[in-house]
């Protein structure tokens, strides 16, 4: 038998979160370290399944398949897909950044603080986090799947609960009933997608008879399971539900703002970028697989609902005085994208929104983790405590010009590849829903350049008039991200590559294929 | 040969590179390096100009491909570049007038601590424009078409320390996004329609389409020309623009990017010849922003402001010469170079008075600075005379074949346009003459400024007037040597094709009355500004007049309606979505579920319920999978 290699990348952080949380109260900066050089193994891990994985080879690789619960058809059965290593990559090669951008973060506010080993804890849920998303990523069993995609809810719960910004305008009492309240709100609205989905899959179990993507997806492809339309529309509605939640998808949003704004920086990318993923990403691989005809039939209603994510996002980004809000609902109009690439039921619009998952995450991280920087370094989050940050701090401003003119997908950047080809993949099919949703393109250019001109130019505040420009830790994380964004913007094939034989194969699950252009112009 | 068409694009983008990353050690020599780096890009563009030349007319198009940019199942997106006579031209005039304005630029940004990092924008400006031009794609051509946009943001923006820099940086990349939209979706349309949006399969299969679609692509690709090179409607940003450096303003804002709204049209040629409703749609956003152009350039006592509403105009021109079709391309194109030249040069002019002048832009308070900067006196003056289509300069040949081509459309529409055109030369000798009298004659009417100093004119640097010098040749002879033998016509023919129209009247008429139209607006301008002295402070004005000083009054409109109306509807929105949308979710979740007492339960410190509820869950899945096998 092999090495188990896709085990190894969910159990490496796993073990890391559990031993740096078993670090001695007192050897914080050991906790530290040995946080990050475990968040690096299991990058390297990543990277060895993205060399090992073979674009032309099985659908599923690296597979592992072990009974478990045999009486209930329960498996322990991994295996990726492109889609699927493309986000295993893009979670292990952002946790480190998470850390790094963190490493102050969770220090006691003084001693004699009440909260238990704050910093050995911080960077352990981290790292759970990390290994429950890798193995959601991994699983192809649902049943599998469906746990981890719930028991992720608990340490994020702790991790928004528990370390909010150091400093706030309200007081620290104040902070935290706010920062309790997102939590909770965070933890409400997933329990909920999450149980609806439960009886879902209990549903599907019932139908199917066990919990194998493959196995299911197989027997719906060549017709031996049948599932009645009301069925399979009900079960559809359930899964997606979860997902929606935690996509999120309006009207289901409400939680995101709340929860970003009130947690620190990195944790805030690691809702956003990192954990907010697994719901789109099982959209596509279990919405769309286990219920093509669902998927089709409720295309309509999730494409509008897409486009209003999109515009609404961006309105309401417009509107926000809080740097963190500002970003999320930046996030929601984003996610719209995403889902909407992924019901435009086109190969550009699938390719596309995996795409902009993976961008996104960057881009997200870019911005979100400089914003931290900044607010970390006056102690608000209010657009209007800033001005004039360019003439004291360029560099800071500069990455922060950099991380918004990829939020607003400036060609050249990666994040333009992903759009414009969601974009296209929709108006290839929806023509009109994909001329509305490029009046994105626009607000995001007003939301990202209203932010930037208020805080960054004008008159120097004199609040921000002593303030340093970014530390050698900072540019580390800040550095390598931008270098990213540039060279998916420019050469995307490699990632390109690996998404689009998994991409075809799930439009083959649907039945369903690209339209054909009027003229067959190009040879 | 082919190969070193990337080179003209990298020899820029590296030199921004270095500029931008290198930091404070590269102060000293910075500019230098800049003006290296765009110097070498215009040397590369003469070699390969001198290999074109070699070469048959109809063999003048080299390509070059670099890599596969996005392979998704039938979306193919190259990175390629196509250099042929209509992309070389504007190599040269890009190089050729970027080069010249990094030179001047040494002399005028010099007392600005942050000169690098200026000219790591002039060079990213440069290559992005350069890609621009060079793309043999449209989406390829999109990224040069906003990093052109980037750079005109960071140009314009660059003293951000300035609160009204700042916004009129933001304002004009929102507006270009605006634009931008169209380029998005004339692209989809394109790949909806041909299955590809290169250059090659898009032009080469109009016909195979039908002709309400190339109408749509049209529409789109001219609300991007729109944005880009500041027409109606979207053509407020470009006066707010001016607060860049004065330099950014001759480049950027008059002789290049703003030109490329232009380039776009006659490149996409075969789709508009193929749909007349868009071409005619063209024509009248043309006529439309010549016209409102001259009259802002009127009224404005700002001088760069009034050089903006002539750039608006005279790009105008060429809107309308693109309209035109096949009579009309080649003219567009070549008043585009002509103008390129003598319009920098004014902007070049206008810097070296405001650098003599310790910045001030108010011609009201100019007057007889002929006798104080005579070099500066000379090439501006040549430049206004080339402008005005003074008899033997290059604006005279250029303007004057783009009012014959507008005659020549033919019946009712050729009438109309050629009038427009005509009336156009008229207002363009009236303003022109102003600014002229107003800078340059009468009496001295300076005034110290805020700080109480008084202005003590002189001459610029050389490096500042070297450049100008230059571009003054070219606006005196440019024209004379396009028009020689129809050397223009011949080189561009190829590439945009050419027809000559019928024009109900001679071309000797034409002429004679673009003649008499500049006679008459200089006249005026002479009775209103030469005869009298001109009073420092404005009088009120007319109607229009007030009207036009308020860019005729667009401005208010988009900040009651856009600016107005999307602050109440984001705030509403703010509302909405912390009340209603967070209040009904919360609330059917509450109703459904009881979660609302639970949610209170939990702020009051059982966390913990959670795990209980997962458990329960669990619980739950393991009972009923159980029930199931068991039945």
């Amino acid at each position: 038998m092999s090495f188990p290699l896709l085990t190894a990348t969910a159990a490496l952080p796993a073990l890391g979160a559990v031993a740096t949380a078993a670090v001695p109260a007192a050897r914080r900066t050991a906790a530290k370290w040995l946080a990050l050089v475990v968040s690096l193994a299991t990058l390297a891990l990543a990277i060895t399944v993205l060399i090992r994985f073979d674009p032309g080879g099985d659908r599923y690789q690296l597979t592992e398949s072990h009974a478990w619960i045999a009486d209930f058809g329960v498996r322990y059965e991994l295996g990726v897909d492109g889609i699927a290593v493309a986000l295993l990559a893009l979670t292990a090669l952002l946790i480190p950044f998470i850390i790094l951008a963190g490493w102050n973060d969770a220090d006691p506010l003084e001693t004699g603080s009440r909260r238990w080993r704050p910093t050995q804890g911080f960077f352990a849920l981290i790292l759970a986090v990390e290994a429950m998303v890798v193995i959601s990523f991994e699983a192809t069993d649902v049943f599998l799947f469906y746990i981890f995609f719930e028991a992720m809810l608990i340490p994020m719960y702790f991790l928004i609960g528990g370390f909010g910004d150091r400093a706030h305008e309200h007081g620290e009492a104040a902070a935290s009933t706010q920062r309790s309240y997102a939590a909770v709100k965070f933890l409400l609205y997933n329990l909920v997608g999450g149980l609806i989905m439960l009886a879902a899959v209990i549903g599907l179990y019932v139908v199917a008879g066990n919990f194998s993507l493959q196995e299911i997806a197989q027997a719906r492809a060549n017709g031996s399971l049948h599932m009645v339309t009301g069925t399979e529309r009900w079960l559809f509605l359930g899964f997606f539900f979860a997902f929606a939640v935690k996509a999120p998808l309006w009207p289901l949003h409400t939680w995101l703002p709340n929860a970003m704004q009130e947690s620190t920086a990195p944790v805030a990318v690691l809702i956003t970028a990192v954990v907010d993923k697994v719901g789109t990403f099982a959209m596509l691989r279990f919405c769309l697989q286990l219920f093509p005809e669902a998927s089709k039939w409720a295309t309509p209603v999730i494409l509008v609902l897409a486009l209003i994510s999109i515009v609404y996002g961006a309105l309401l980004a417009v509107g926000q005085r809080d740097i963190k809000r500002l970003v999320a609902y930046a996030s929601i109009s984003h996610f719209g994208f995403i889902v909407m690439g992924i019901f435009a039921m086109t190969s550009q619009g699938q390719s596309g929104a995996t795409l902009y998952m993976v961008n996104h995450g960057i881009s997200t991280a870019a911005l979100m983790l400089v914003a931290g920087f900044l607010i970390s370094r006056r102690g608000s989050r209010l657009i209007a405590d800033y001005g004039g940050v360019q003439k004291v701090a360029p560099v800071l401003a500069g990455t922060f010009l950099i991380g918004g003119l990829a939020t607003l997908s400036l060609p050249g950047l990666a994040p333009f590849v992903s759009e414009f080809l969601v974009l296209v993949g929709t108006f290839t099919r929806y023509p009109v829903i994909g001329v509305i949703a490029t009046f994105g393109i626009v607000l995001a250019a007003l939301y990202t350049l209203v932010l930037y001109q208020r805080t960054m130019t004008g008159p120097v505040k004199p609040e921000v008039s002593a303030m340093p420009d970014l530390r050698v830790r900072e540019l580390v994380v800040v550095g390598p991200l931008i270098v990213l964004l540039i060279l998916l913007g420019v050469y995307p094939k490699p990632v390109t590559d690996i998404v689009d034989p998994a991409v075809r194969q799930t439009m083959s699950d649907v039945h369903t294929t690209d339209p054909k252009p009027e003229v067959e112009a190009a040879k | 040969m082919d190969n070193l068409i990337a080179l003209l694009i990298a020899a820029p983008l590296l030199g921004a590179a270095v500029l931008l990353v290198g930091g404070r050690r590269l102060d000293a020599v910075g500019h230098w390096i800049g003006t290296l780096l765009s110097t070498t890009s215009f040397v590369l563009g003469l070699v390969l100009f001198a290999g074109l030349l070699g070469k048959d007319a109809e063999n003048r198009t080299l390509t070059q491909h670099l890599w596969t940019w996005i392979p998704v199942g039938g979306f193919q997106a190259d990175v390629t570049f196509r250099l042929d006579q209509l992309s070389m031209t504007f190599v040269l005039l890009i190089t050729g007038v970027g080069s010249l304005i990094h030179l001047y630029s040494v002399g005028y940004m010099e007392h600005d601590e942050r000169r690098r990092r200026f000219f790591g924008y002039l060079n990213l400006f440069l290559a992005a424009m350069l890609l621009l031009v060079l793309a043999d794609n449209y989406l390829l051509l999109y990224v040069g078409w906003e990093g052109v946009g980037l750079a005109s943001y960071l140009l314009i923006g660059f003293w951000q320390h300035k609160p009204s820099a700042a916004t009129a940086a933001k304002k004009a990349f929102l507006v270009n996004r605006v634009g931008d939209m169209g380029l998005s979706i004339a692209i989809m349309l394109m790949f909806t329609t041909f299955g590809s949006f290169a250059f090659g399969p898009v032009l080469s299969h109009t016909g195979d389409t039908s002709e309400g679609r190339l109408t749509a692509i049209g529409l789109m690709l001219l609300l991007a020309a729109c944005g880009k090179s500041a027409q109606v409607p979207l053509q407020s940003w470009l006066g707010d623009a001016m607060e860049g450096p004065t330099p950014v303003s001759a480049l950027i804002h008059a002789a290049t990017m703003v030109t490329a709204g232009v380039y776009l049209i006659v490149r996409s040629g075969a789709i508009f010849n193929a749909a007349p409703d868009a071409q005619l749609a063209v024509t009248v956003v043309g006529a439309v922003t010549l016209i409102f152009g001259a009259i802002v350039g009127c009224a404005k006592d700002d001088i760069k402001k009034a050089l903006a509403g002539s750039t608006m105009s005279q790009i105008g021109y060429m809107v309308l010469a693109a309209g035109l079709g096949p009579i009309g391309y080649v003219f567009a194109i070549m008043h585009l170079v002509t103008h390129g030249f003598f319009k920098a040069g004014l902007f070049l002019g206008a810097g070296s008075v405001m650098h003599g002048m310790n910045d001030e832009v108010d011609m009201r308070k100019y007057g007889a600075l002929r006798t104080y900067m005579p070099i500066t006196f000379v090439t501006f003056g040549l430049g206004y005379l080339a402008i005005i289509g003074f008899p033997f300069l290059s604006g005279f040949y250029s303007k004057d074949a783009i009012i014959e081509a507008a005659f020549a459309k033919g019946g009712t529409q050729g009438w109309i346009l050629g009038g427009v055109a005509l009336l156009g030369a008229a207002i363009t000798a009236f303003y022109m003459t102003r600014v002229m009298l107003m800078t340059f004659f009468g009496e001295k009417r300076w005034q110290p400024d805020a700080q109480g100093h008084e202005p003590h004119p002189h001459e610029s640097p050389k490096t500042m007037t070297i450049p100008m010098i230059v571009l003054a040749v070219g606006s005196v002879f440019a024209g004379f040597f396009f028009h020689l033998g129809d050397r223009f016509l011949h080189w561009l023919e190829p590439v945009t094709g050419h027809s000559e129209g019928d024009s109900p009247i001679g071309a000797t008429t034409i002429t004679g009355a673009t003649l008499v139209c500049l006679v008459v607006g200089v006249g005026i301008a002479w009775a209103r500004y030469g005869r009298k002295p001109v009073p420092v402070v404005a009088p009120r004005g007319s109607l229009l007049t007030r009207a036009a000083r308020r860019d005729l009054l667009q401005d208010d409109f988009n900040h009651v309606v856009l600016v107005r109306g999307g602050e109440h509807l984001t705030r509403s929105l703010v509302y909405v979505d912390h009340t209603l949308v967070d209040g009904v979710v919360n609330g059917t979740a509450a109703g459904v579920g009881g979660l609302s007492g639970r949610l209170r339960r939990v702020q009051n410190g059982f966390a913990r319920s959670y795990a209980v509820s997962m458990f329960g869950g669990a619980a739950l899945l393991v009972a009923a999978t159980l029930l199931m096998r068991a039945v």
